[in-house]
């Protein structure tokens, strides 16, 4: 699965994107996030403010309890400011 | 439907150049929004602009899509520059063309108020301070609800 960071989530990150192997269990948006969290303290500051973070599977805006699949390419973002 | 152009680009807005692309012997009206950088305090350096490529065309190309089913338009064209751009640069254009003119004024708006919360663009603002992020607008979300209820 890989996983794309912008913004102020990638400052905490320090990657734009990686390439990870989920856990059988982590099924939902909601489970990824909990699972990336504890990968690093960056990630952890990265998801800390989890209620303004949005997200989109494969390109598509989802939400959190939204399903994923090891293909999948999911991408986490704070709210758009383009225009 | 209208024939849509979307560009994602680092080079400047050449106004002429669109609006010549937009005649034609059907348009009677050409409509078109500018964006630019916007320095309230005066102390910005740059404006740094990045996008999620890929998804940006996809969202963009939706939201165009949908304004060519409300109105009746001729072309739609969309330019939205991404890297470094300094104050008073043009940031975005909206363009449309149409038989008469409502169509076109009220695509330009829809199009720009979903632009707005839908396609992902992030703003960082260059100071002496350094880098920071932009804030996302609650009246950007607003603006865009204003369509859902017409």
């Amino acid at each position: 699965m890989v996983i794309r960071y912008f913004a102020w989530l990638r400052d905490h990150t320090g990657c734009a994107h990686e390439t990870i192997k989920c856990p059988q269990e982590v099924t939902t948006i909601s489970q990824l996030i909990s699972y990336l969290s504890e990968t690093s303290e960056g990630h952890k500051a990265a998801f800390a403010h989890e209620g303004v973070i949005k997200v989109a599977i494969n390109q598509e805006f989802a939400s959190l309890e939204d399903s994923i699949s090891p293909d999948d390419e999911v991408a986490f973002f704070p709210p758009v400011t383009g225009g | 439907m209208a024939t849509v152009t979307i560009t994602i680009t680092e080079d400047d807005i050449d106004p002429s150049f669109e609006v010549a692309q937009l005649k034609d012997q059907a348009v009677g009206a050409i409509s078109l929004f500018f964006g630019t950088v916007r320095d309230t305090n005066g102390n910005l350096a740059a404006l740094h602009l990045e996008h999620y490529e890929g998804m940006t065309q996809k969202q963009i190309s939706a939201i165009a899509d949908e304004a060519s089913r409300k109105w009746s338009l001729n072309g739609i064209r969309i330019i939205h520059r991404v890297g470094r751009l300094l104050p008073q640069d043009m940031i975005v254009m909206v363009a449309a063309s149409s038989a008469h003119r409502a169509d076109s004024l009220e695509a330009v708006h829809y199009i720009m108020d979903y632009l707005k919360t839908d396609a992902p663009f992030w703003k960082a603002e260059e100071t002496s301070q350094g880098l920071s992020w932009v804030d996302a607008r609650i009246t950007d979300e607003t603006a865009k609800q204003k369509w859902q209820k017409s």
